[in-house]
């Protein structure tokens, strides 16, 4: 696939010239192409993309979420598909934050359902015109996004089964060592002059 | 009976049922004997894979494949090597892609071995699946004397394999090999043509091309509709280029199709493998299982005894790991079950930012619904085991 990095630029660039005043970026790298939309232009730009002679790409492959907590829009929703026409990937992607819902493509495609279900459970991001918002992979009455940066790697809750009451308890968790975030980073690679301690006073 | 005397009922299957092929809770709702909608709950397996991986190294990572589509490990683990490899631009070396291909074949074997059987066992037949599994632990043999692990093997390390084969490991598959594509035939006889095995899959669960693609299904699915798409064939990794194959391909998009697929798939993995075989005895093809390359693999035993910097590399690989550049890839292989994708997000450091694993099976089971619609009760375990589902990957 590497020969057709050149092409998937012109495609890339073609697809922007469609859509005048959706100021949507294109990138190519690891020859793969990248579209950057506004979330309130999602849902056209992926119809073009499905219905478009020189796009095609009818398979959807993947929905998900990324987490950025660091941003204003602190969420990616991106989007994988697939042109078994031309042999081509594309990847969608569109930003969001824990409040503005992003539109649903079920219309498009329908596949789109349980993928959005599944990105709404790990990470909260909510989608308008989903007819059926459940939580998919989490057990039932679940509480939180557990894939959020923030989210605790051990979960608030811990599940069992109690023999007196014979059902299954949900308890705050308890750990008995604490969890250990082994942090093996080089401290020497990569690090800011300007951040050891006493540096400061270099300038003055 | 008269008029308000007639209900719906709403039927719970599973999650404990032999027919679920693992924790499956289907919610059916039925009009007699007819299904009218078909809810399934998962998420009864799901362990967090994607949460934990960002919490480890890369190498770290790798065994967590081998526990999402658990019958066939090593295929997983493939998927996230190459997402790795290409964003690091490495070559895996020559003997490695062709222990890769080899390997990815026999888990071809393992998984169509095990779905082909227990479908038809699900449709009333006992005998295949004991046939069946016989030649499943052949090649689960195989995996233990390459990696030392029946089934979670973690075997293939981004930058190539764990350990080379030994000589002897090799003949011993090429020896499976024809005696294989005999027991293939025997097992065809068994049911391919069976009366009561077609009555329960020929119209059963039929799906279109065009639902396919826009229902996100990939592998098996797709060819029994009729596409002949293949990513061994349309997007080649690893040396499939030069392997010699046919893929094949049905029309009615139905059960039985989706099965006589699966058992010529075998054949032509077994063809694969005697070429791979040949390949790897080839004196022209000895050499080193590691690409040597931005430090990925660790150094041999005997270099850490005699090298410092051997052994720093390899204490500095197995805490801190090596790092992958930042960006963001989708790499994809053509697992047993359809098109297994990864997409790698990474900071830069040595840990995965975000990797989501792209099961076939997710969009496989959500069409359960539409697929099941109008059937009887009866024919949702055979659609259900003709599109394959294993939950290890559909729950991660």
């Amino acid at each position: 696939m590497s020969t057709e990095a050149g092409s998937l630029a012109d495609l890339g660039a073609a697809i922007v010239a469609a859509h005048p005043g959706a100021d949507i970026v294109a990138t190519v790298r690891f020859d793969e192409l990248t579209l950057v939309v506004d979330s309130s232009r999602f849902v056209d730009v992926v119809r073009f993309l499905r219905d478009d002679p020189a796009c095609l790409f009818i398979n959807f492959t993947d929905l998900c979420g990324v987490d950025y907590p660091q941003r204003p829009k602190r969420f990616d929703v991106v989007l994988h598909l697939l042109s078994p026409k031309h042999n081509r990937r594309i990847r969608v992607k569109t930003m969001t934050d824990e409040v503005t819902p992003v539109p649903s493509l079920i219309d498009v495609f329908p596949a789109a359902n349980w993928f959005e279900r599944e990105t709404y459970d790990l990470y909260g991001i909510l989608f308008s015109g989903h007819p059926d918002l459940r939580r998919i992979l989490t057990d039932y009455g679940f509480e939180g996004h557990p894939l959020r940066k923030d989210f605790p790697m051990t979960g608030f809750v811990e599940v069992r089964w109690d023999d007196q009451e014979k059902r299954v308890v949900n308890e705050p968790v308890r750990l008995t060592q604490e969890f250990r975030n082994w942090d093996f980073l080089s401290p020497w690679e990569g690090i800011e002059i300007a951040a050891l301690p006493g540096d400061e006073k270099a300038s003055q | 009976m008269t008029e308000h005397n007639l209900r719906n009922f709403a039927v719970n299957f599973g999650p404990q049922h032999p027919a679920a092929h693992g924790v499956l809770r289907l919610v059916l709702e039925l009009d007699g004997e007819v299904v009218e909608r078909v809810d399934p709950h998962i998420g009864l397996l799901h362990r967090g894979t994607e949460k934990l991986m960002e919490a480890r190294t890369y190498v770290q990572n790798v065994p967590y494949f081998d526990r999402l589509d658990y019958v066939a490990p090593m295929n997983q683990e493939h998927a996230f090597c190459l997402a790795i490899e290409r964003m690091l631009g490495i070559t895996v070396p020559r003997r490695a892609q062709l222990i890769r291909v080899l390997f990815a074949e026999i888990g071809r074997l393992l998984s169509h071995l095990l779905n082909v059987t227990t479908q038809v066992m699900d449709v009333g037949a006992l005998t295949p699946p004991l046939w069946g599994f016989e030649e499943r632990e052949k090649l689960m043999v195989f995996y233990e004397r390459a990696s030392g692990a029946r089934m979670h093997a973690n075997y293939f390390r981004p930058g190539g394999v764990h350990s080379d084969l030994p000589r002897q490991l090799v003949e011993d598959i090429g020896g499976f090999c024809e005696p294989f594509l005999k027991v293939l035939d025997d097992l065809s006889d068994l049911f391919i043509d069976n009366r009561i095995f077609k009555q329960r899959n020929v119209d059963i669960g039929v799906v279109t091309l065009e639902e396919c693609w826009k229902w996100g299904f990939s592998g098996v699915m797709v060819r029994g509709s009729g596409a002949a798409w293949d990513l061994r064939k349309s997007q080649p990794y690893e040396c499939y280029e030069e392997m010699d194959f046919d893929i094949p391909v049905g029309t009615n998009g139905d059960n039985y199709d989706r099965q006589v697929i699966r058992m010529e798939e075998m054949r032509q993995s077994t063809r694969i493998m005697q070429q791979c075989v040949a390949k790897l005895l080839a004196p022209e093809n000895q050499g080193p299982v590691h690409a040597r390359e931005g430090k990925l693999t660790p150094p041999s035993r005997a270099e850490m005894k005699r090298s410092m910097e051997a052994l720093i590399h390899h204490f500095k690989l197995f805490t801190e790991g090596f790092h992958v550049p930042a960006g963001e890839i989708y790499a994809a292989v053509e697992t047993p079950k359809g098109e297994f994708g990864v997409y790698l997000v990474s900071d830069g450091s040595d840990k995965p930012y975000r990797c989501k694993i792209k099961a076939p099976g997710f969009a496989h089971l959500q069409a359960m619904d539409f697929m099941c619609r109008g059937h009887m009760l009866a024919d949702v375990s055979a659609i259900l085991g003709s599109i394959d589902i294993v939950f290890g990957e559909v729950d991660r």
